[in-house]
């Protein structure tokens, strides 16, 4: 029996398309911003991870590409990935990183820093980028804060691409910061709901 | 009764949703974000949740005293 496919099964092609439009022009990073604030709306809001469940492109493009495509060795992931220890640490570090980025986004508003045309890849690799910005009325800390929120997707795609290869095809689903930064907000939310079982 | 069902370790569960996408009974859901609940009326133990869940929480066990006093 085949599930009816819904509008939002092909939200991968939006994710697909945005990781590609980060090549030929910087300014589209801006857009990734809706993958960060629509989870974290409905989980507040809802108290739920239908964004996660339904909507994430991310999670349909790794479980077609690992999945229906059989880039996977469809391995079980390492234990230590899915601990809390590992999870929430991951999630720690990926908000550090994120603050980081907002910090050289300041720097470069405040005029102490110049307009780095860089991919900083895996938090360690700066990657030149210049192919994708040649200028625009838009403000430098604009474009250095797209700059850096493209990193930041390239880096965990690259991640979640890595281990969909060794693992399940969505294993990145079990250390994403978003998914696991939702269901400690649906936790918070729900507390009382959940002492009732 | 030695039917097989699916067996979800809540605390390990990431809420993820890829057992909902699969399950071809709709039997699964994950009402408070918090972790994937299974709908004994409706699992079959068919396994493909067990099979697609990223981090291998779920187990497919034949449903008795024991299995059944786990779940709670």
């Amino acid at each position: 029996m085949k599930q009816k496919k819904r509008w939002y099964d092909y939200l991968w092609i939006f994710s697909l398309t945005y990781l590609i439009l980060g090549f030929f022009n910087i300014l589209f990073a801006w857009l990734g911003l809706l993958c960060f604030f629509i989870p974290l709306l409905i989980s507040i809001i809802k108290g739920n991870k239908a964004y996660c469940n339904k909507y994430c492109g991310r999670g349909q493009l790794f479980s077609l590409i690992g999945g229906r495509f059989g880039l996977s060795r469809k391995k079980e992931i390492p234990k230590w990935i899915k601990s809390k220890y590992f999870r929430y640490g991951f999630l720690i570090f990926f908000l550090t990183m994120f603050m980081l980025m907002l910090w050289n986004t300041y720097l470069v508003a405040a005029g102490a820093k110049n307009l780095s045309q860089t991919i900083k890849l895996l938090w360690t690799f700066k990657v030149p980028w210049r192919w994708a910005y040649h200028g625009s009325f838009i403000p430098d800390a604009a474009v250095q804060f797209a700059y850096g929120f493209y990193s930041i997707m390239l880096t965990s795609t690259i991640l979640g691409f890595i281990t969909m290869i060794l693992f399940k095809p969505r294993s990145w689903c079990v250390y994403c910061p978003m998914g696991t930064m939702t269901q400690l907000i649906c936790k918070a939310k729900n507390v009382t709901s959940s002492r009732k079982k | 009764m030695t039917k097989r069902k699916a067996i979800i370790s809540k605390k390990e569960c990431v809420a993820c949703g890829c057992c909902i996408k699969v399950c071809p009974r709709e039997a699964i859901s994950i009402p408070y974000g918090i972790n994937a609940e299974v709908n004994y009326n409706l699992c079959v133990g068919c396994g493909k949740c067990s099979k697609e869940c990223p981090a291998s929480v779920i187990r497919l066990e034949v449903m008795n005293y024991e299995t059944e006093k786990k779940m709670v």
